[in-house]
């Protein structure tokens, strides 16, 4: 928050959010690279390329608006976190991600759906595993055979 | 014709059989799916967009009303029963609501809730119906210019006014106009920020990244924090039905939180929320026994929870007469118009007035299913609940990716949802609002058009943007949205602003 705070004195920069500020500083930059690479199209008064400099323009004043309160230390105090279960969250994820032309919609979301509860605390996987397949199978069926969805079919869903 | 001959011949769609199971099948799972702990409106109907796909487009925002509506009674059983921390769009609802279901009361709690959402449902459904012809009207005479400041001042009021931090919300704001830009550029089909990859150039989705920031973000921000495994369920014990004094003390609640939510919600000022902690310090202040409050007033849960229903109905007036979204619900039901084609605004009135009317009068026909849906059935509704943590987030992940999926089965918008969702987790972690980001992405777009078109038309003279007295008030007040805020939270007043916040639906 903003408003003073008796700790405001105390606090001291906020080395996460100078991150931030950062990556919206760079953000900023590509854009601007990228609009001002393209070729083509002006050919209107206000063409495709003034929308993205303005853009740019103002995340480049947040940039520096971030890194002035990163350095008062303005932002909000963050709790602890744990690293493990987010790991295996966004594995689940990956792993869906790559294997879903390979083994199918079932195999591939199953093992999201086990990592996941992993990421809750929830095993063994040689459990989670099956109930997730067999789950996103009658999903699988509801939604490409009754609702049409194009879901990608794996040596599974072809058994029926 | 005037409202109510429109809205006869919108019953005349929404009463035909196959449309009254569409909305029944929408009131149903926008319930169901609401209910569930930590899923918000927002996420509710992104998450069930993907069952709309392949229906009429009539039928499909037939049941995406029922969808929204739904969602809106769900989450206010789960603040009730579950003193959910993290869920925002019933906050107030929660302060005594589980109040009350601590102390055994928690059956007039529901039904006060679900009572109060059916009457500020009706009424302000209603008065939808009346201003939608007249705001038409006014806004057929709006031109470019107009049109840009309104989506300005949606776009200041949405991040900048409310909340903890103007920065913050300002930042969230451009990261979705950044997000905008990706994609052809619709007037001189010029890619932008595609970086030569052909998926990007359609541009992001608007599903995509509110499915990935919600659903993703909110599922790895609970499991880092290990914020699930000390929630208490509250049992409903005895009946559900409100005694005599219940009804005298509820009934008054409702009307006042109807009148407060409804204009909050039809003005773009973003959020259902406002409505709801201006409804519930008005009760504290006429209540007749405000010692009760803190310790499970009914009259605490009457009004925010109809103030928070008239808002979400209220929000309908800006979305399908000027096409302008001002909540991330809305931004996500916009998302649904436009994969039919359908641009909401005035010309959707005059073109598709049986879509108009049909989708206004399914959400009173739903608000009528919703009542017989929640009173009797409580007891199901709240054994979703005692769903376990591990199994209720992996499930919301594989009907997250089954959405994305769905739509566009590539192993690209698999990695953008992977990538959005690392992206909400980080949002969350800084203390970044969310509907802003969304609200950027599908509005960005749209104002550089009316943009470049008011340009356009006045052969790039800038001061057509300030051209007419509209133009310049919107401008005026949009400023406004920005500026009084920083000066409050200078003062020392930030607290009450962030009381205010317009969170995440």
């Amino acid at each position: 928050m903003t408003q003073e705070s008796p700790t405001s004195e105390t606090r001291r920069p906020d080395r996460a959010a100078l991150v931030i500020a950062a990556i919206i500083a760079i953000l900023a930059a590509v854009i601007v690279y990228s609009t001002a690479t393209a070729h083509g199209g002006s050919a209107t008064r206000i063409g495709p390329s003034a929308f993205p400099y303005a853009i740019a323009g103002c995340l480049f004043v947040l940039s520096i608006w971030t890194a002035f309160e990163a350095m008062r230390g303005d932002f909000p105090a963050r709790e602890e976190q744990e690293i493990q279960p987010v790991i295996w969250v966004i594995g689940g994820l990956a792993a869906q991600m790559l294997l879903l032309h390979i083994t199918g919609f079932s195999i591939a979301t199953g093992l999201l759906f086990a990592a996941t509860a992993r990421g809750f605390g929830k095993g063994p996987l040689w459990m989670t595993i099956p109930i997730g397949i067999i789950l996103s199978f009658i999903v699988w069926v509801i939604f490409a055979k009754g609702l049409q969805l194009s879901l990608p079919a794996g040596p599974l869903e072809r058994l029926i | 014709m005037d409202s109510f001959t429109l809205l006869a011949h919108g019953f005349a769609v929404a009463m035909q059989p196959l449309n009254l199971l569409y909305a029944l099948i929408g009131v149903t799972l926008g319930t169901a799916v609401g209910v569930l702990p930590g899923i918000g409106p927002a996420l509710t109907v992104a998450l069930l967009l993907p069952v709309t796909y392949k229906l009429d487009p009539g039928g499909s925002l037939i049941m995406f009303a029922g969808i929204y509506y739904g969602g809106m009674y769900g989450g206010s059983t789960t603040s009730i029963l579950l003193n959910t921390p993290g869920e925002s769009s019933s906050i107030v609802t929660a302060l005594e609501g589980n109040k009350m279901a601590r102390a055994g009361r928690g059956g007039p709690a529901l039904a006060t809730a679900a009572i109060g959402s059916f009457v500020a449902g009706l009424i302000a459904t209603m008065a939808l119906a009346l201003i939608a012809p007249t705001i038409v009207k006014f806004a057929l005479s709006f031109g470019p210019a107009e049109y840009f400041a309104l989506m300005i001042l949606a776009f200041m009021t949405v991040s900048a006014a409310f909340g903890d931090s103007t920065l913050r919300g300002l930042t969230a704001l451009f990261l979705g106009l950044a997000l905008g830009l990706v994609g052809i550029d619709l007037q001189t089909g010029q890619a932008r920020l595609a970086f030569g990859i052909p998926d990007l150039l359609d541009g992001v989705e608007v599903t995509t990244l509110a499915v990935a920031l919600f659903a993703i973000g909110e599922t790895l921000s609970v499991a880092a924090s290990h914020r699930y495994g000390e929630e208490k369920i509250e049992p409903v014990k005895g009946s559900v039905w409100m005694s005599r004094e219940d009804w005298s003390r509820s009934w008054k609640p409702w009307l006042r939180g109807t009148f407060i939510g409804f204009p909050i919600g039809a003005m773009p000022a973003g959020g259902a929320e406002i409505g709801t902690f201006l409804s519930y310090s008005v009760e504290k202040q006429l209540a007749k026994k405000p010692e009760e409050f803190g310790h499970g007033a009914i009259e605490g849960v009457a009004g925010p929870e109809a103030a928070n229903n008239a808002s979400a109905a209220g929000t309908l007036v800006p979305l399908l007469t000027l096409g302008l979204p001002t909540s991330a619900t809305a931004a996500i039901m916009l998302a649904g118009f436009q994969q039919f084609g359908l641009q909401p605004g005035p010309l959707l009135f005059a073109n598709n007035p049986q879509i108009v009317w049909g989708l206004i009068a399914s959400l009173l026909v739903a608000n009528f299913m919703l009542l017989v849906l929640n009173l009797p059935l409580v007891g199901l509704w709240v054994r979703l609940l005692s769903i376990p943590r591990h199994w209720l987030y992996a499930g919301i992940l594989v009907f997250a990716t089954l959405g994305t999926i769905g739509a566009n089965p590539s192993t690209f918008e698999l990695g953008m949802l992977l990538a959005f969702g690392v992206l909400g987790y980080i949002l969350r972690r800084f203390g970044y609002p969310i509907a802003p980001v969304v609200v950027g992405l599908i509005l960005g777009p749209m104002a550089e058009q009316q943009l470049r078109r008011a340009l356009a038309i006045s052969q790039g003279d800038a001061t057509v943007l300030v051209g007419s007295p509209i133009a310049v008030i919107l401008l005026v007040l949009a400023v406004c949205a920005v500026v009084v805020p920083l000066i409050m939270r200078a003062r020392g007043k930030g607290k009450v602003l962030s009381a205010l916040a317009a969170s995440e639906d």
